[in-house]
């Protein structure tokens, strides 16, 4: 019953994180902001699923399995993450920053 | 004395993850797929050599403790950011930050940290400089203080 219980509210929350990662790729401004708004779906919904599902599972091998998986997630989304934001660095895509509008030069 | 540390992790790992320990078909498999993981990871090995100090181990977890605890914060801030952009204007910035890491597999962890922290993407790696790109301000001028980078070098750091 607890266990429900923890179930539900985790993941309601991750829910609520994902769509509001979902919500900041559509509306922040340029290409590297809307990478940190994924960021959000990648690290701390992930977790929330994860763990909701854990309770779940009980003390049970699933639990390892789902815990394998969750470092297993937080290990390959910032490398996948960063091959993006470089692949488009790489290509000459200029960052927009803060007091200058348009478009700057990124230091190189 | 490496290949034989990675083979009873192996073993555990592949054990843990069957769940099967007494069909001797499966456990003959078991072990023929450990033996040639550990074929490639010493040719890899010859071929690129990561890091050799395994103490690092022991210290991880109190780093990784505190980074779920900076995880969690930053991702609070950034969906503040998303939610409630009038209150919390975000401001991109683009900086290039020291790192005082040794080894490549320090520079990788601070590297896939600084990424992993919503809020901030690592998208370089110079020498010893990476390029950060945050989503504000703030998020740069923490990451100048250094205290993870220090906690990094710690990491990396044979006592």
């Amino acid at each position: 019953m607890v266990a429900d219980l923890l179930t539900w509210i985790f993941l309601l929350a991750g829910s609520v994180l994902g769509i509001t990662g979902a919500w900041g790729l559509m509306t922040f401004p340029d290409f590297y902001a809307r990478v940190h708004a994924v960021s959000i779906a990648d690290t701390l919904c992930a977790a929330c699923f994860i763990l909701g599902l854990v309770f779940q599972a009980g003390w049970s091998l699933v639990t390892i399995k789902l815990l394998i998986v969750l470092t297993l997630l937080w290990i390959t989304s910032p490398t996948s993450s960063h091959a993006l934001v470089r692949a488009a660095y790489r290509a000459g895509l200029r960052a927009m920053t803060h007091g200058n509008k348009q478009s700057s030069e990124v230091q190189s | 004395m490496y290949l034989i540390l990675l083979g009873i992790g192996l073993s555990g790992f592949w054990l843990l993850l069957s769940g099967f320990w007494s069909n001797s078909l499966l456990l003959f498999l078991g072990l023929a797929s450990t033996l040639f993981s550990l074929y490639i990871s010493w040719r890899i090995r010859r071929q690129y050599r990561l890091y050799s100090d395994w103490s690092l181990i022991l210290r991880f977890p109190a780093y990784l403790h505190w980074l779920l605890i900076e995880v969690f914060k930053a991702n609070i801030a950034v969906v503040k950011n998303i939610w409630f952009p009038r209150h919390y204007p975000i401001s991109p910035t683009v900086k290039r930050l020291p790192m005082s890491q040794k080894s490549k597999l320090g520079k990788t962890i601070y590297a896939n940290s600084i990424t992993l922290t919503p809020g901030t993407v690592s998208f370089d790696i110079k020498d010893d400089g990476v390029l950060v790109h945050a989503i504000v301000e703030e998020a740069i001028v923490e990451l100048m203080d250094g205290e993870m980078n220090q906690r990094v070098s710690k990491l990396e750091q044979r006592k």
